[in-house]
């Protein structure tokens, strides 16, 4: 079986993908995958998750103009200039 | 008195860990590999340790205790020595001296020699990973013909390495039972430590009093 | 070549990475796993030179320094066969290639080691060698592969290291000391010169087109020679080539390597190619039974 690593660094930060070791349960590959990515005290933590168990998420339709939802969608400058004009007139 | 105990536990971890180290490329799979050879690192680790307390006392240091005495000088004992190269016996070593070795650190921890009591619950915490490994290759094993006469064959040396008084709670422990064994204790050497020293102490005896 | 390749080769020349799930050109898949596969084999034969050394390694620092520095070789031999046997090609499929030959491993794992003196030139020298090429792979178009090599770069920080002090330990010891290192440099001299192979220009180098390496094998061994040459001439060692000087330009030159040699190491005639694939072959036969009966899931 295989299992997938993922390690975290240091507390707080993301467990990120490491690598991965064969083993036939998860007692083995505890001992094994520690041993691998911890021996010089590297890594806080690790997670080991059987491959099979990993659902992979890689196709989006991307169809219609979905700007509204990300940051780079808005242009606010131009309207902010107005409205700064039209406060300092008001004054 | 106390240098002598210091040394039998040493030797013992010094013996093992060179033993343990020769299947360092050439374990049944890679991953067992790494993992085996952070044993036999701790190991290493844990008899310089042990070598450096006894070296304050005798007023040298621990690479003149672990490399220049004679064979028979060494306080190791005999299960240790064997050259054991192939993995149903590695493994039942590994099963049994972990079994002996906590009997025995038990016993230190609880020892009024403070230094030592340290040293002992220390190397007891590394130990853990040993004990966790040996086990689950010992339940993997269990049903393996080679494993269980391995087991057998190596029990006497096993008894050997505790003193009498302890043995019972190895018996206990390990369920293999005591009374007909025929023990291997501590005191005397087998040819193949001699070897095993020849291959250890070549590099260093060739150039005495030098630092590498 | 269609199109689908050409636009293959384009994206990667333009520093674009692919995964183990993208649809990879054959040729590319092809060349791709036998150059990992010698890889791996490379890290995983190099423990046999280094492991005898460490049964006599003649302190208990040398001694746990140099275990961990192959246990590091081993837990890199692992790293690299996963990242082949996600492309496809079974591990022990990989162990039947490399014992009967059909694949490679580098030349300097096909020699003897024989003195103390060999331990410090392997971990300052050969590895100084294996480590330019290996931070060159950091960039390699097939991401998997990529990744890993930071881990073993990291590592191998620490061998350099070792490597240093286990030199600096002799050179600067009993003169008999001296003289392993300097005999030791002598006899790798032509293996290192050799590591980095024939100088292919970098246009002629399918590995290099397809990204999978980024750095042509001559600019490597001139990284070498420019961080290695002045090291060696600081500790008072000679190397064993009258012809080696660095011109005014910064280029090394050098006398030729026998690259019949290097041919000759590779396809299995070297010193010890045999009996050490012979070892491995035999521990990996020996050890069957516990993969088959004891590890089967």
């Amino acid at each position: 079986m295989i299992f997938e690593v993922f390690r975290q660094e240091k507390k707080g930060q993301p467990f990120a993908h490491a690598g991965s070791v064969e083993a036939p349960d998860a007692a083995f590959a505890d001992a094994w995958a520690r041993e691998q990515y911890g021996r010089r005290g590297e890594s806080e933590a690790l997670w080991l998750v059987p491959r099979e168990s990993i659902h992979a998420v890689t196709e989006w339709a991307d169809e219609f103009d979905l700007k509204y939802r990300r940051v780079d969608g808005y242009s606010i400058k131009e309207r902010l200039r107005i409205a700064r004009e039209r406060a300092a007139s008001a004054r | 008195m106390r240098a002598n105990a210091l040394l039998a536990l040493a030797d013992d971890e010094l013996i093992l860990g060179w033993r343990d180290s020769e299947w360092t490329g050439i374990a049944p799979t890679l991953e067992e590999d790494v993992a085996f050879s952070s044993i036999a690192q701790n190991e290493i680790g844990h008899a310089r340790a042990l070598y450096e307390l006894a070296a304050a006392e005798l007023g040298t240091d621990a690479d003149a205790l672990a490399f220049d005495r004679q064979p028979d000088e060494y306080c190791c004992a005999p299960l240790v020595e064997l050259h054991l190269m192939d993995w149903a016996h590695t493994i039942a070593r590994r099963y049994l001296y972990e079994e002996a070795d906590r009997v025995r650190l038990d016993a230190l921890k609880a020892s009024d020699d403070a230094e030592l009591a340290g040293l002992a619950a220390k190397i007891d915490r590394e130990e853990t990973y040993h004990r966790l490994h040996a086990e689950m290759w010992a339940g993997r094993l269990r049903g393996e013909p080679r494993y269980l006469e391995a087991l057998e064959e190596l029990w006497p040396y096993a008894l050997g390495v505790l003193e009498p008084e302890q043995r019972p709670e190895l018996a206990r422990r390990t369920g293999l039972r005591v009374e007909s064994t025929q023990i291997v204790p501590r005191g005397h050497h087998t040819a193949e430590l001699t070897e095993l020293w020849n291959e250890m102490t070549e590099v260093r005896r060739s150039d005495p009093g030098a630092t590498w | 070549m269609d199109a689908r390749t050409e636009e293959f080769i384009a994206y990667v020349q333009d520093g674009g990475q692919v995964e183990a799930t993208d649809w990879l050109p054959d040729d590319y898949r092809q060349k791709l796993i036998k150059f990992i596969e010698m890889h791996a084999n490379s890290e995983l034969m190099g423990v046999l030179p280094e492991r005898e050394w460490i049964l006599k390694a003649p302190t208990l620092q040398r001694k746990l320094a140099l275990t961990a520095k192959v246990q590091d070789e081993v837990g890199h031999a692992q790293l690299i066969y996963r990242v082949a046997e996600d492309l496809g090609k079974p591990r022990d499929e990989m162990f039947a290639d490399l014992i009967s030959g059909k694949a490679k491993f580098h030349n300097v794992f096909h020699y003897p080691t024989s003195t103390w003196g060999d331990v410090g030139v392997i971990a300052w020298l050969v590895d100084a060698a294996a480590i330019i090429s290996q931070k060159a792979l950091l960039k390699c178009s097939y991401a998997p592969y990529a990744r890993i090599m930071k881990k073993i770069c990291w590592e191998e920080s620490f061998h350099i290291l070792h490597g240093r002090d286990v030199i600096l330990a002799m050179v600067t010891g009993t003169p008999a000391q001296f003289e392993l290192v300097q005999e030791a440099l002598d006899r790798w001299w032509g293996p290192l010169m050799q590591f980095h192979g024939n100088p292919i220009p970098a246009e002629d180098d399918p590995m290099f087109q397809w990204r999978i390496k980024s750095q042509g094998n001559e600019e490597a061994r001139q990284q070498f020679l420019d961080g290695y040459v002045p090291q060696i001439h600081e500790l008072g060692l000679t190397v064993p080539d009258p012809n080696l000087r660095r011109g005014d330009d910064g280029v090394w030159t050098y006398s030729e390597p026998d690259w019949d040699e290097l041919r000759s190491v590779v396809t299995g005639h070297g010193p010890r190619s045999q009996d050490r694939l012979a070892f491995r072959a035999r521990y990996l036969e020996q050890e069957k039974w516990v993969r088959d009966t004891v590890l089967a899931a």
